[in-house]
């Protein structure tokens, strides 16, 4: 498989070289294999770099103050703000830094409910109530599913979702009934970060569109993967974090188109965010300054760009191809094993850097813990996504996620300390149905009521 | 790997007194959120104050080999038992569990449990040794017992 890796040994060893975390060991002295970049991403030193000059020569307030530190500050806020927007083909100004992914989407959810009852023009879009409908997806993240939960809670409007299929795509033959003139918003992810599903965006914002309703894009898993840009991607909205594609933790992004975040009611409210402030009322500075609240996280921002200066170093197609390679063999390595039961789509079908499995009769910590013995970090559980598990049938699942620093030896260690599952937990590998868990799958099915779409107290209460 | 001793394969695979058993005085169903595991656990206890004992302890676990063979050493150790002792046993497996490695676990005291003295050094999976733990003694509560006298009936991180 060597062969197909779009980096020499060379290039690879000093990508490698760049993450000062990859060089410790751990687990008594093994290797670390990280496989765990879908939760968070190792930082290049380019990034901790950034970080650390911003602290030590410009380290001022952003957008306050007329001295030299703070206007040097301001510029590397701004000119952060500038390489991060220019990464997904988006003008400056319609990129909102947040604290996170989570923050970037709860933004976008608390705007349908935060327009007051005397603003005056009211933007329709941004009004929500009763007999209306937010569409979500069963393979959401709990970040692109509860705010919208939420939502509906604050305002009376109803929450629908669009089921998963068997094989792991979204089950699209129901859309024309979920997705209607009652849509106001339709918020679904880019990549799966449990299934590496890539859903159509193109043709689901067209449907969205077609019915007048808003389209959110959770771009968590594609924006550090895959070349996304929004110009032509057909999105209203997308939210990404920062520490998923080599960034810090602490800065997240929301982009949203600039005539949307023109008339979009602010979510977090005080300092920088205004125009004029009197004892009675005040107004809102210009997006993308009205959705950034109080002293921003400049050195995170910064930090951010230099981890986007990075990627575009090496090139965000090379970094897909890597990692497509690396899932592809992967994929085919637990494949060769009856005893693993891959979720989500088959070998061959495009997908993103996550793969999360199944091993018939071992809890995911379990294998996770065998795996970590060997110095292979995954991750294990539902991955913040408790309903799809559900649908799949699994308490938990492995996953392994990855970046562009990994190795085909990565792959081969992991494969390694997996085949130990086996002999510790007592499993016949001869003697595994691979049709076992598909019917539990159909039973779990079945006990939900079928995948209707339709909103079920019950299922809703669980998630 | 020291984690999984020999006992707590045994357990997990084969779970001693497993199932939801008649009579009960309380049912609880607690949860570990970051991986899903759930129990469903039932206590029967007769007698009042000092004289009460635990004469049953009925589950359904769902979960890792730790969280399901806690159970089943749990449910061993503490049936038939008076609930003075059952809350002991539950404070010596916490000791030991919280211990970071520093307690190995007096046999005497908490019998079979003494196999799950290396989930000590792995932090992540003291949750899991604990879920069953937990929920015995919030069913104790619930079932009127008085538990105050043990320093906590919910560790950090653990919700029911």
């Amino acid at each position: 498989m060597t062969e197909v890796l779009p980096f020499t040994g060379g290039e690879l060893a000093a990508i490698r070289g760049d993450f000062p975390i990859l060089a410790r060991t751990v687990r008594d002295g093994r290797q670390l294999v990280y496989l765990d970049s879908g939760a968070t991403s190792h930082k290049p030193s380019a990034v901790l770099d950034a970080e650390r000059a911003f602290y030590e020569q410009r380290n001022a307030a952003v957008h306050r103050g007329a001295h030299q530190l703070a206007e040097e500050a301001t510029d590397d806020f701004e000119s952060a703000r500038a390489t991060v927007a220019s990464f997904i083909g988006a003008p400056s100004d319609e990129v909102v830094f947040t604290k996170n992914a989570t923050e970037a989407l709860n933004l976008v959810a608390y705007a349908f409910s935060n327009a007051g009852p005397t603003d005056d023009p009211k933007d329709e879009r941004f009004v929500l109530g009763a007999g209306d409908e937010i569409l979500v997806t069963e393979m959401e993240h709990h970040a692109n599913l509860v705010p919208w939960q939420e939502l509906a809670r604050r305002t009376g409007a109803t929450l629908r979702w669009v089921p998963v299929g068997e094989d792991g795509a979204l089950d699209l033959d129901g859309l024309d009934d979920l997705l209607t003139e009652r849509t106001k918003v339709f918020a679904f992810t880019h990549v799966s970060n449990v299934l590496g599903t890539v859903n159509p965006v193109g043709e689901l914002a067209q449907r969205a569109r077609a019915v007048g309703a808003l389209v959110v894009v959770d771009a968590c898993q594609s924006v550090p993967h895959l070349p996304v840009d929004v110009a032509t991607l057909g999105a209203d909205f997308i939210a990404f974090s920062g520490h998923k594609m080599y960034g810090p933790m602490g800065v997240g992004v929301l982009w949203g188109r600039g005539e949307l975040l023109d008339v979009m009611p602010p979510f977090l409210t005080g300092g920088s965010m205004i125009e004029l402030v009197t004892m009675e009322r005040s107004t809102y500075a210009p997006a993308p300054q009205k959705f950034e609240a109080g002293v921003p996280n400049a050195a995170q921002a910064v930090g951010l760009a230099a981890a986007v200066r990075w990627i575009e170093a090496i090139g965000v197609d090379r970094v897909h191809a890597h990692e497509a390679a690396l899932v592809d063999l992967l994929q085919r390595g637990l494949a060769e094993r009856p005893w693993v039961r891959v979720v989500g789509p088959a070998v061959g079908t495009p997908r993103g850097g996550a793969v999360a499995f199944v091993v018939d009769g071992v809890h995911a910590h379990d294998v996770g813990q065998v795996l970590d013995d060997a110095g292979v970090a995954v991750r294990v559980g539902h991955h913040c996504a408790w309903p799809l598990h559900r649908a799949l049938g699994a308490t938990a699942t492995t996953r392994a996620s990855f970046a562009v620093h990994n190795t085909v030896a990565d792959v081969e260690t992991l494969l390694a300390a997996l085949d130990r599952v086996p002999e510790i937990f007592g499993i016949d590998v001869d003697d595994t149905d691979p049709d076992a868990e598909l019917e539990t799958r159909h039973d779990a099915r079945a006990l939900r009521g079928e995948h209707s779409g339709q909103p079920d107290e019950s299922e809703r209460a669980a998630s | 790997m020291d984690l999984y001793q020999e006992l707590i394969l045994e357990h997990s695979k084969r779970p001693h007194h497993a199932g939801l058993r008649e009579p009960f005085d309380a049912e609880v169903h607690h949860i570990n959120p970051t991986c899903g595991d759930e129990v469903t656990l039932r206590v029967d206890v007769s007698g009042t104050g000092p004289d009460a004992v635990v004469t049953d302890v009925s589950y359904q676990a769902q979960g890792c080999s730790i969280s399901v063979a806690s159970s089943s050493v749990l449910a061993e150790e503490v049936i038939g038992r008076p609930v003075g002792e059952a809350l002991e046993t539950f404070e010596a497996m916490r000791a030991m569990l919280t211990s970071k490695g520093a307690v190995k676990g007096d046999e005497e005291l908490i019998g079979d449990g003494v196999a799950f003295a290396g989930v000590s050094k792995y932090p992540a999976r003291v949750k899991c040794a604990l879920l069953g733990w937990t929920a015995f003694t919030d069913a104790l509560a619930r079932a009127g017992v008085d538990i105050s006298t043990t320093s906590s009936a919910s560790p950090q991180g653990v919700s029911p």
